[in-house]
């Protein structure tokens, strides 16, 4: 599987993740020659896209389990060393973002927060006409949470012991 | 003569209805053990949100004991593919070591999507209400637990009116979300004011402060 050749090989993956939204324009912009040929001179080797429901499809250039299509290369002419790649949706997101070097996320709180406890370097952008319905209002500094005081109040409202 | 009667028997009937209904509203929020339950396991309905909703439920049950919130059902909206995914495979990693999972994984039709007109949204509704109250009747849950979105909103409404019939009391417990940090989300805002939260958790203190029967008790994530 994909997942698997992440973790083998020493590669530094940057993982953009727009959710369960619709976010054509980051998917473009990170899709752009600028912007790969930026990561690719800052040490990164693959670049991984989920594209959620949007509709913009990025260009590509891995044939299988990882391997770079050196034709694609070719017929773009640079020294584009970055692999490309994309997906819809995944059910194991977390995986994707403990294989990732960098994420970039389209500012929804799971995707922030998971990220964030890894204590992965982040980007955050957001897609101004959603942001004041569902998304993260403000950015406060991080301290991990924990559930076990909501889990007591729960077991002790129930009548069950609260250990 | 008889319609003094019928007017009468009218009278008392709504009163009556007052009352149990202000003796629901009453009893709601208060501890259960006064109720005199056997303790045993609590038939759990879950209700996911999406995306960042069904991270911060998985994230709460991942602490609460799985012997006590037994069976659990989990409801999604019939939109959603991943949350119900991402509960099976919570279940089925969290069940290793126990017998074969009693979990039942359910999708309820939404009252309206986005950008869906607001005519053809009253017959989507009516569905979508309907949808709700049949899965209500079936699993009669003992606890319900959400956070948002809209899709919470009718199932607690159906299990308030539940209490209210005596088909079965439920512990409605609400935790909004970590990304709401200065405003209630629409549907807390209704399950606070309307008090059908029985116990309604907030990530941050001054959410707490505006809405003081709220606990706060730190971050979840």
């Amino acid at each position: 599987m994909g997942d698997s050749e992440v973790t083998v090989k020493s590669k530094k993956t940057v993982f953009v993740t727009v959710g369960t939204t619709c976010f054509d324009a980051l998917v473009k912009v990170v899709d752009t020659q600028e912007v790969k040929e930026e990561l690719s001179r800052r040490g990164y080797n693959e670049l991984l896209i989920q594209m959620g429901r949007g509709s913009y499809i990025p260009q590509s250039n891995v044939i299988g389990e990882g391997m770079i299509n050196l034709m694609g290369r070719d017929s773009k002419g640079g020294d584009e060393s970055i692999a490309v790649d994309y997906f819809t949706f995944s059910s194991s997101i977390a995986d994707h973002l403990r294989a990732a070097s960098l994420v970039i996320s389209h500012a929804g709180s799971g995707s922030i927060f998971e990220t964030l406890r890894l204590g992965k370097p982040l980007i955050v952008v957001t897609l101004k006409q959603i942001i004041s319905d569902v998304k993260v209002e403000s950015l406060i500094p991080y301290h991990p949470g924990d559930a076990t005081p909501v889990a007591k109040l729960i077991n002790r409202f129930l009548g069950f012991s609260e250990d | 003569m008889a319609w003094n009667v019928t007017i009468t028997t009218v009278i008392i009937s709504v009163m009556l209805i007052l009352i149990r209904l202000l003796y629901v509203l009453h009893q709601t929020g208060k501890p259960l053990k006064t109720r005199g339950l056997a303790r045993g396991p609590r038939s759990t309905l879950i209700i996911l949100g999406s995306g960042g909703h069904t991270a911060e439920m998985l994230n709460l049950l991942s602490v609460l004991q799985k012997d006590r919130f037994s069976p659990r059902f989990y409801i999604a909206a019939a939109t959603d593919n991943m949350s119900l995914q991402k509960a099976r495979l919570f279940e089925e990693t969290e069940d290793k070591m126990e017998e074969t999972s009693r979990s039942q994984f359910m999708q309820i039709y939404r009252s309206r999507e986005v950008g869906q007109s607001y005519i053809t949204s009253v017959l989507t509704t009516i569905i979508a209400v309907v949808h709700a109250l049949l899965l209500m009747l079936r699993i009669r849950p003992q606890v319900i637990l959400c956070n948002g979105p809209g899709t919470c909103v009718p199932l607690c409404v159906i299990a308030f009116l539940f209490k209210a019939v005596g088909i079965r009391w439920s512990s409605v417990f609400y935790v909004e979300s970590i990304a709401r940090v200065q405003r209630l989300s629409l549907s807390g805002l209704l399950l606070y004011k309307l008090r059908i939260a029985d116990q309604f958790f907030v990530q941050w203190p001054q959410l707490q402060r505006k809405y003081p029967r709220a606990h706060y008790v730190g971050c979840l994530m």
